[in-house]
């Protein structure tokens, strides 16, 4: 950074924001990502006003669309009569205080809807993250210990199956297996048709019984979860298999993994305590991306799960051309990448000294 | 293919492509399915849309595949579908890597703000849910499977401008690229010359690793109604068929197949040549 002559006060906040201490180093982070997620408001916003296609033509019938007055009356209600430039400073502005527009295919404020559907989706996403992370991370230590014997050949084709089965496939496989055939899983949706879902505190229907002390209501919406879930997990762990194998290979061809072994320790030692810890450390880094692309990923999923959430929220306002809800879904789905990315960030500082200096 | 030999021919040691059996069961999937693609009316037993047979026959002597909701053979279906997935899905790659590479490159090479400006784009086309604003360019643009190609491209070129830049970004650090800049070369003749040939290696291998995921992608645009119309034999919108009639389990499962056994090759390609490549590189492809 070139710096020009500058008052003293100002050179000095500059120096703290680019000091290499652990605050201003959050500070620097916390401002790129409010900057991010405005890039992301600003991409969005260009690309659906570039691309042609009439969001009132999506959004009114035949009839309603043939009257001029009607349309005219749409535009207005939804600031569509406003030059571009200004609907999205308009938009900028609403946001900062919360206000995510009206959606025009449900025709609710978009953190209405958002607040609805997002848990959902958060909900069957936990839950695969956490599988993925425990069958993932087993897999893959298992994969570079036994390298090149039969387990690590076997898991191999098995996480790299994982990575290339079509989610949407999977999700119609499983279901015609486990439901139709089977009849181990109840079904689509998030409970049984009819069942009253637990009072609203989290919005997941699992911790929310379990507030309430409902353990049959918890015990379905377990049941309900499940199998959207591992279908979700099964990408994550072919991911999360792959990676770890990587970067546990790479520790072990390290000097200082021969010095472990010379001096005499238990081979289980060895790997948990020399390779395992620094390999960590990157295997963080790719579960938080990978946290988020499990929320992209759930259109597909719950598009055969009937899963009422982001996802088909999403392709709805996709399919309806309606902009506040497209944003407000890529915005919900940016701020969790980039949060968890910040969250990455800082255990690094946390964990790797040698980081502190890096950066 | 002609690259697979060439990489071939140039790494003599133990870890050239053809001593790795994944790469090579890989090489032989797409193999068979390019026979298919091409020699497709020749091979398949029936017009694809013909809807001559009887509904929802299941798998029989005369239907392998069983037939679907309109009376068509699956077989012949799944076979003509390599004719829409394969060649879209390497179209794909080419636009975004060749997109992603100018990106990259500029910012590489021209360094300063403008390199700075480029990769925050860059950041945030990384932060934004790929499938989300795929799903709204191609209902935008109107659901097509050209409509879906350029949706995806648009979200799929940041890999390879993060790449190319890093990439251009260690090769500028060589004697001979300053030398040939204090010879007078031109920023243009520079990269293209001096800096070109460091990459066309990583990015190829980059673009081998990506093509199953275009397919994935593209068939799940297909599958949601945004990609190929029917009546075209795409193997996500034949899926989606399946979808809506999934107690006749023939009529998405193999498709299915198709597009896991299509991507599941070219993952196997990918990892090969990247394994293929030298230590420093592959781990760049990796982050």
């Amino acid at each position: 950074m070139r710096t020009k002559p500058v008052s003293d006060e100002k050179s000095q906040r500059k120096r703290f924001l680019s000091g290499n201490g652990f605050v201003p180093f959050i500070l620097r982070r916390l401002l790129t990502s409010v900057l991010l997620v405005f890039g992301v408001t600003f991409i969005s916003f260009s690309i659906t006003q570039l691309v042609p296609g009439d969001p009132v033509a999506a959004n009114l019938g035949q009839s309603a669309y043939s009257d001029p007055k009607i349309v005219a009356a749409f535009k207005v209600q939804f600031g569509l009569d406003k030059p571009v430039p200004v609907q999205y400073v308009k938009y900028v502005s609403k946001l900062l205080h919360g206000d995510l527009g009206i959606s025009l295919s449900s025709k609710r404020p978009v953190l209405d809807d958002l607040k609805e559907y997002f848990p959902a989706t958060l909900e069957i996403a936990l839950v695969a993250v956490f599988l993925a992370l425990v069958v993932g991370l087993l897999l893959g230590i298992i994969s570079a210990v036994t390298r090149d014997r039969l387990p690590d050949q076997i898991i191999r084709v098995f996480s790299l199956t994982g990575v290339s089965m079509p989610a949407f496939w999977t999700a119609l496989t499983a279901f015609y297996l486990f439901f139709f055939v089977l009849g181990w899983a109840p079904g689509t949706g998030r409970l049984a048709p009819g069942a009253d879902p637990p009072p609203t505190v989290t919005g997941l229907y699992t911790v929310d019984s379990l507030i309430a002390g409902d353990f049959s209501t918890f015990k379905q919406a377990v049941a309900y979860l499940l199998l959207p879930a591992i279908v979700l997990a099964i990408y994550a762990i072919g991911v999360l298999t792959r990676f770890t194998r990587a970067s546990m290979l790479e520790i072990l061809g390290n000097d200082y993994v021969r010095a472990a072994r010379a001096k005499g320790l238990p081979e289980i030692t060895v790997i948990r305590r020399h390779v395992l810890r620094p390999a960590l450390l990157s295997i963080i880094t790719v579960a938080g991306v990978a946290f988020s692309s499990l929320l992209a990923g759930s259109v597909l999923v719950e598009n055969v799960f009937s899963w009422p959430g982001l996802g088909q929220y999403a392709y709805r306002a996709a399919v309806g051309l309606d902009l506040p809800g497209i944003m407000g879904v890529s915005m919900v789905v940016a701020t969790v990448y980039i949060t968890m990315n910040l969250i990455v960030d800082i255990l690094y500082r946390v964990i790797d000294p040698q980081m502190r200096d890096a950066s | 293919m002609t690259m697979v030999t060439k990489k071939m021919k140039k790494s003599k040691n133990s870890n050239s492509i053809w001593r790795q059996p994944l790469a090579v069961v890989g090489i032989g999937i797409i193999v068979i399915w390019t026979l298919l693609a091409i020699f497709a009316p020749w091979i398949a037993p029936y017009n694809p849309n013909a809807q001559d047979a009887a509904k929802f026959l299941a798998p029989s002597a005369a239907h392998w595949m069983g037939t679907d909701e309109l009376n068509r053979d699956i077989l012949s279906r799944v076979i003509f579908g390599a004719r829409i997935s394969l060649p879209y899905s390497l179209l794909l790659v080419a636009l975004s890597a060749t997109l992603g590479s100018i990106v990259g490159a500029i910012s590489g090479y021209a360094g300063g703000k403008i390199d700075s400006f480029l990769m925050r784009v860059t950041d945030v086309f990384f932060a934004f849910p790929g499938i989300v604003l795929a799903m709204a360019v191609a209902a935008a643009l109107g659901p097509q499977i050209r409509n879906a190609v350029i949706a995806i491209t648009i979200v799929a070129w940041p890999v390879y401008a993060r790449l190319v830049r890093g990439l251009i970004l260690n090769a500028k650090q060589n004697d001979y690229v300053t030398a040939s800049s204090l010879l007078g070369s031109s920023s243009l003749r520079t990269l293209i010359v001096d800096l070109r040939p460091n990459l066309s290696g990583p990015v190829f291998v980059l673009a081998a690793l990506e093509v199953g995921n275009a397919l994935l992608l593209l068939s799940g645009l297909s599958f949601l109604g945004l990609g190929a119309q029917p009546p075209a034999s795409e193997w996500g919108s034949m899926v989606s068929l399946g979808a809506e009639n999934f107690d006749r389990w023939w009529v998405g499962l193999f498709p299915g197949l198709a597009i896991l056994t299509a991507v599941l090759a070219f993952t196997f390609i990918g990892d090969a040549l990247r394994d293929a490549m030298d230590p420093r590189t592959a781990k760049a492809l990796r982050d």
